[in-house]
């Protein structure tokens, strides 16, 4: 079970957690601008990278926030967490 | 003294305290003090077991937890039957009941022993060769037939009657493995002020030094020294022995399983059986020791062949001597000492057998100074004897030595198991498990890894000795052991590499060395020896196999802890109890199915409910689905992106139906969105999905829409519903209703008034499609209104009826007739989404050509050709009764009012075949169905209704409160109500609000503020939980009497909670047995609040005191969540109370 920083709660056990998926995946600005294509892209395609993957996460039964956290896929180890809008960190 | 074997002095064993116990049947008598394995060998029992594959006789190999041979059921009575124990584990005491395992009809006389004469017939992998073809003889012959041949022991066919617990753990360091290194590493953690756990598999802490009373440590005799130095540990350690640290997860999660009553002939009632620990570390220190190896020769699996190390300990520890006349076998220096050793307690050495060319140093010079004859360069060619070895043949093929007991030692291979499953945490391994071999080496690294400078110990009697290398490769042999457990040879090694398999992981799926409950604690180096012989590599090129957890079995009872029975999942109850209602469990919630009058059956009672809604009045409980209020000036904007509609042109007191989407433009949820007062709406979400659809808000107003001025409460708990539904409704709730003018309600409205006087947010709204109310009301004042209602002959209808009725109507349930894949213009539905407004969460995929296909699957009705005919539910659609499927039954029932069978159901391009005949293949032969509109049942013009004069409600019912059992050390009570109000507002509004209701709103993080009888508790960077005594009434308007450019919600929440206080020195530790937060003073102070998890129930804990915890439960879960503290508090309930069962 993982420990994930909170960014505002501080280190938690992973059941606290939801797990969003992957993060910085913003829809298109105006969604009706883009072709069909485009548009299942942003759906259904992920990157699935070994190694460092940034992702969302919200402490569903805690403060209730969504926010972002580095980790690496391979060890499951946590580089960091940050709130939305702040950069992600080294 | 009946035990032949038992020395006459010394071990750490009470030769005052004899301990009667039974082997197959037959008394013994052993030691306080003993373990199964040494009582046994004080008896000259060596015979314990047969094999797994061929029912060798076997052995005790080991005196720890890597025995492989002597596996042992322990019979405690009925459903406490436990396989597979290791007798060189399990703690004698009075009336042990020990069985041997696979064996038939007895260890002596075994019939399975053939199989063994058979060895050629079971090669490796004999399972996927022999028993692959007929497929068919596999379940019916090869199956039965392989399991009572293989498998060690029997699982109970009892329910487990004990009781396990489980107990998370926070602490900076812990050291697994409590011998020298492990406790000089608490040593040096505990110097440092650190909390550390310190845990050893053993009874005893001490490790090998338990068996070194020669050795002694700054003065101190070994064994001596540990007492001294486990007892100088300060209050910061905590102490497990019988622990076994079985596992490493990420987030240096550690799990234990600590055994707590096995070794007890008379466990205290109320104590578990075991306890798995959750321990999350700040570090870990490894010490977990080393395992001797065996060596390879043919017949080196007989009973009497064991370890030199074991000996020793045997010796001892327990004062048992393993034999009469014994050989010895080593590539290493430390068998010596079991040779020295054993002399000097009158067992005959006939002779030491070494496989290096020429030993050197003291160990090896004492021998020779007795006497004993020492062959160099020498291996065993053969060991004989049938139930226990009785001479050696040399390699030379020349020398025959007669014996009763060969020690063995190919060396020592470091614990790393968890090392290997730890991921590349930043761990520390300390002493022989890090390959160090001396004992004050041991010691001062230990100290060191604690964290304090390096120690220094004087260490005396321990002679200076060379580990041995790597054995040497042994030949292939159908009798060589590598794997005693799985009953893998040198020659079966011999013949997974001859077919190719090169890899150690392959070798070892294909022989399964190394598998199973051993994990090859004793066989992977010997295994990865024969590997590299054979494929003529060097071993370390080979590699290791992966070490899986658990380091040795853990039972089912320990990893379920309380999670069975009504602990194994939270059941939400309604505040409307009826003692006639026929539960069901549904959603996570107890419903009632139906009510039944006079020993009715459900399908009639079901039928009798649908008719009284259609004809007369009924009433549901509805408490159920999800309610959120939605506050702000933009939430008109913000539900038009949420849902299908379109919601700017909703006036207060009005309703909606709205479909919620995901991204992909698939129907998620439904509801219904009531603009209650101006910017305060009451959104209605499906039982299942109100967490989802809570969350899926949050996502979008946190990240999508931020900047939006909305906040979202949920305000499920806090609002029980009474669906009254009927041509006669109004009839039969105008009487209690004084200040709304129900008649003039139109459908699809809300308005605020009283029920009796009690308030009430009134929908004309239901889900049957007749004439209806939903009435929103406290939970506190449910039960009251619903037996006012029924003794007024409103008839009770459950969720059966509730299906029927609305399924007549062509009303969906969502994930009833959705699956994920069904879009709002699939059911019908297109219409809910409004026309004029601008983007909302799916609209862009609806456009997609794959989502307005003509072929799609769309919701009909069927009915079937037979009216008595219910087709299955799941059921596929077919055009001729066979071939490829059209769609599906999504719903079937029997309708009372119709008199026959309907169904609803997705069928490809379903609306174009209305009066189409498909069929339905069932088991009995193809159905024939006819396509229909999905509304069976129009719409009853409104009927008119006769006036009414007011009655009163029934008095209102009083609830008792739960009462706990006692337990001094840990208290456990419901406190009164409380006024509780939900706050969410952005910075500037908080301050605000907290000046006006007199306490500030904290923003540090998951602290509170307490001023003048009123708390405010930080629930997140937006949200407060304001506590004020109960009938604070004016509290909620002085809340939100906030600045108008300064929006923020506050919605009370009173109703939605129920408040305990957990007290007592062992409040934390109850706590701790169902909450995984770190609950020490420095990591949870006292003023700390926070949301988390309690069991599977989501709570605010907030600790109000150094041993005060205050905890507000979500209400329908109160019964859990009551029952998971009564659980923790079993322990330590006053004897007296122990047995006293709790009021819930
Ligand atoms: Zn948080």
């Amino acid at each position: 079970m993982l420990l994930i920083p909170c960014p505002w709660c501080g280190p938690r056990p992973e059941h606290e957690f939801r797990y969003g998926g992957a993060a910085h995946r913003a829809p298109p600005e105006d969604a009706s601008a883009v072709d069909d294509a485009a548009w299942g892209d942003y759906l259904y395609s992920r990157d699935n990278p070994k190694g460092r993957h940034a992702e969302r996460w919200r402490h569903l039964h805690g403060c209730g926030r969504f926010f972002n956290c580095i980790r690496d896929t391979v060890s499951d180890r946590i580089a960091g967490t940050y709130k939305p809008g702040e950069a992600p960190p080294l | 003294m009946t035990q032949p074997f038992r020395t006459a002095a010394g071990g750490r064993i009470d030769r005052q305290r004899p301990v009667r116990f039974s082997f197959d049947g037959r008394a013994l008598e052993g030691c306080a003090g003993d373990t199964l394995a040494s009582a046994l060998l004080a008896n000259d029992v060596h015979l314990v077991g047969r094999s797994f594959k061929y029912h060798r006789p076997r052995g005790i190999l080991s005196a720890g937890s890597e025995e492989p041979n002597a596996l042992v059921t322990v019979d405690r009575g009925l459903g406490r039957v436990t396989p597979n124990l290791r007798a060189t584990q399990i703690e004698l005491h009075e009336g042990l009941t020990a069985i041997s395992q696979n064996r038939f009809p007895s260890l002596r006389f075994d019939l399975g022993a053939v199989a063994g004469a058979a060895a050629p017939l079971l090669p490796p992998g004999f399972v996927y060769k022999t028993f692959m073809r007929p497929a068919s003889f596999w379940k019916r012959l090869y199956e039965p037939a392989v399991r009572h041949a293989a498998g060690l022991g029997r699982a109970p066919g009892q329910g487990d009657p004990d009781r396990y617990a489980h107990q998370y753990a926070h602490c900076d360091v812990l050291i697994i493995g409590g011998g020298a290194a492990g406790i000089a590493a608490a040593l040096g953690a505990s110097a440092t002020g650190a909390r550390v756990i310190l845990c050893d598999e053993q009874a005893e802490f001490g490790g090998s030094l338990l068996s070194e009373p020669g050795v002694t440590i700054d003065g101190w005799a070994a064994p001596d020294w540990v007492r001294e130095a486990i007892a100088s540990l300060g209050d910061q350690v905590t102490l497990l022995p019988r622990t076994t640290a079985f596992g490493a997860y990420p987030g240096n999660l550690i799990g234990l399983a600590q055994r707590l009553t096995d070794h007890l002939a008379q466990p205290a009632p109320g104590m578990p059986r075991e306890r798995l620990w959750h321990v999350r570390a700040g570090r870990v220190i490894l010490a977990a020791g080393a395992i001797e190896r065996p060596l390879v020769f043919p017949g080196n699996d007989r009973p009497g062949i064991m370890l030199a190390a074991a000996a020793r300990t045997y010796l001892h520890r327990y004062g048992v001597k393993v034999g009469s006349r014994a050989v010895v076998v080593t590539a290493d220096d430390s068998a010596y000492r079991a040779a020295s050793d054993l002399h000097a307690a009158g067992v005959a050495v006939a002779a030491v057998v070494d496989l290096r060319p020429e030993p050197v140093g003291p160990v090896v010079e004492a021998v020779r100074a007795l006497d004993i004859p020492i062959h160099t360069g020498m291996t065993i060619g053969g060991a004989a004897g049938r139930r226990r070895v009785d001479a050696v043949r040399l390699a030379d093929g020349q020398t025959i030595i007669s014996c009763d007991t060969v020690l063995m030692s190919g060396g020592w291979t470091p614990s790393v198991h968890l090392l290997a499953q730890s991921r590349g945490e930043a761990w520390l391994s300390v002493g022989a498990c890090a390959g160090a071999f001396g004992l004050a080496t041991c010691l001062r690294d230990g100290t060191e890894a604690g964290g304090s400078q390096p120690g220094t110990f004087a260490v005396a009697g321990l002679p200076e000795m060379t580990p041995a290398a790597l054995p040497l490769p042994a030949l292939p042999h159908p009798k060589a052991f590598v794997d005693f457990q799985n009953d893998v040879t040198t020659k079966d090694i011999a013949t997974a590499t001859g077919e190719g398999f090169v890899s150690i992981e392959h070798v070892k799926r294909y022989t399964t060395a190394g598998m199973a409950t051993d994990q090859g604690k004793t066989s992977n180096v010997n295994a990865i020896v024969a590997v590299a012989a054979q494929i003529g590599a060097d071993p370390a090129a080979v590699g290791t196999t992966t070490f899986r957890p658990p380091y040795t079995p853990v039972t089912f009872g320990a990893f379920a802890g309380p999670s069975r029975g009504d602990l194994f999942a939270p059941i939400r109850m309604t505040p409307i109890f009826s003692a006639d209602a026929v539960p069901e469990d549904a959603g996570g919630w107890r419903r009632a199915r139906c009510y039944p009058r006079n020993g009715e059956a459900i399908e009639a009672a079901t039928a009798r409910e649908c008719l009284a809604v259609r004809n007369d009045v009924g009433m549901a409980d509805a408490s159920t689905p999800g309610k959120i209020e939605i506050a702000g000036p933009d939430a008109a904007l913000f539900l038009n992106r949420i849902y299908t509609g379109d919601f700017n042109s909703l006036e207060p007191g009005q309703c909606r139906y709205a479909l919620l989407l995901g991204e992909d433009g698939f129907v998620r949820d439904d509801g219904i969105v009531a603009r209650a007062t101006g910017d305060r709406w009451h959104v209605t979400t499906t039982t299942g999905g109100a967490a989802f659809v809570l969350h899926h808000m949050e996502d979008h107003l946190q990240t999508g829409f931020a900047g939006l001025r909305v906040w979202l409460t949920s305000v499920t708990e806090q609002w029980a519903v009474i669906a009254v539904q009927g041509p006669r409704s109004i009839e039969a709730l105008a009487p209690f209703i004084p200040d709304i003018e129900l008649g003039a309600m139109p459908r699809m409205s809300v308005r605020e008034g009283h029920i009796g006087d009690i308030p009430i947010r009134l929908f004309r709204a239901g889900f049957t499609g007749e004439t209806g109310f939903e009435i929103n009301l406290p939970p506190d004042s449910a039960q009251q209104v619903w037996d006012t209602l029924r003794q007024r002959d409103v008839t009770p209808y459950g969720t059966d009826a509730m299906h029927v009725l609305r399924a007549e109507k062509g009303f969906v349930i969502v994930g009833q007739e959705t699956d994920g894949t069904v879009t709002p213009d699939d059911l019908g539905l297109g219409w809910t989404i409004g026309r004029d407004k601008g983007d909302f969460v799916g609209k862009r995929s609806l456009s997609l050509p794959e989502l307005s296909r003509a072929d799609r699957l769309q919701l009909v009705g069927l009915l079937p050709a037979e009216a008595a005919m219910v087709p299955e539910e799941g059921a596929q659609l077919t055009e001729a009764g066979q071939g490829p499927s059209v769609g599906h039954v999504t719903s079937s029932y029997h309708s009372p009012t119709l008199g026959r069978s309907f169904a609803l159901a997705l069928v490809a391009g379903g609306r174009s075949r209305v009066g189409a005949r498909l069929r339905v293949p069932m088991a009995s032969g193809p159905v024939e169905v006819v396509v229909t509109d999905p509304v069976f049942v129009p719409r009853p013009p409104e009927r008119p209704f006769a006036p009414t004069s007011p009655l009163p409600l029934l008095p209102a019912v009083a609830r008792p409160a739960p009462v706990a059992r006692a337990a001094g050390s840990v208290r456990l009570a419901a406190l009164a109500p409380a006024t509780l109000l939900s706050v969410r507002a952005g910075p500037g509004a908080a301050t605000a609000i907290g000046m006006a209701i007199g306490v500030l709103l904290p923003t540090v993080p998951c602290r509170s503020v307490i001023a003048r009888e009123r708390a405010a508790l930080w629930l997140g960077p937006d949200e407060w939980l304001i506590q004020a005594p109960e009938g604070s009434t004016g509290l909620e308007a002085l809340a939100r009497r906030a600045p108008a450019d300064r929006p923020a919600s506050v919605v009370d929440v009173s109703q939605g909670f129920r408040a305990l206080e957990l007290a007592g020195p062992r409040a934390a530790w109850c706590l701790n047995g169902f909450c995984a937060l770190d609950l020490d003073p420095r990591a949870f102070p006292v003023g700390m609040c926070t949301r988390t998890l309690l069991g599977k129930a989501e709570v605010v804990l907030w600790r109000i005191g150094a041993e005060v915890f205050h905890i507000d439960v979500p209400r329908s879960l109160l019964p859990y969540v009551w029952a998971c503290l009564e659980e923790a508090r079993l322990e330590f309930a006053d004897e007296s109370s122990a047995e006293t069962p709790a009021v819930g």
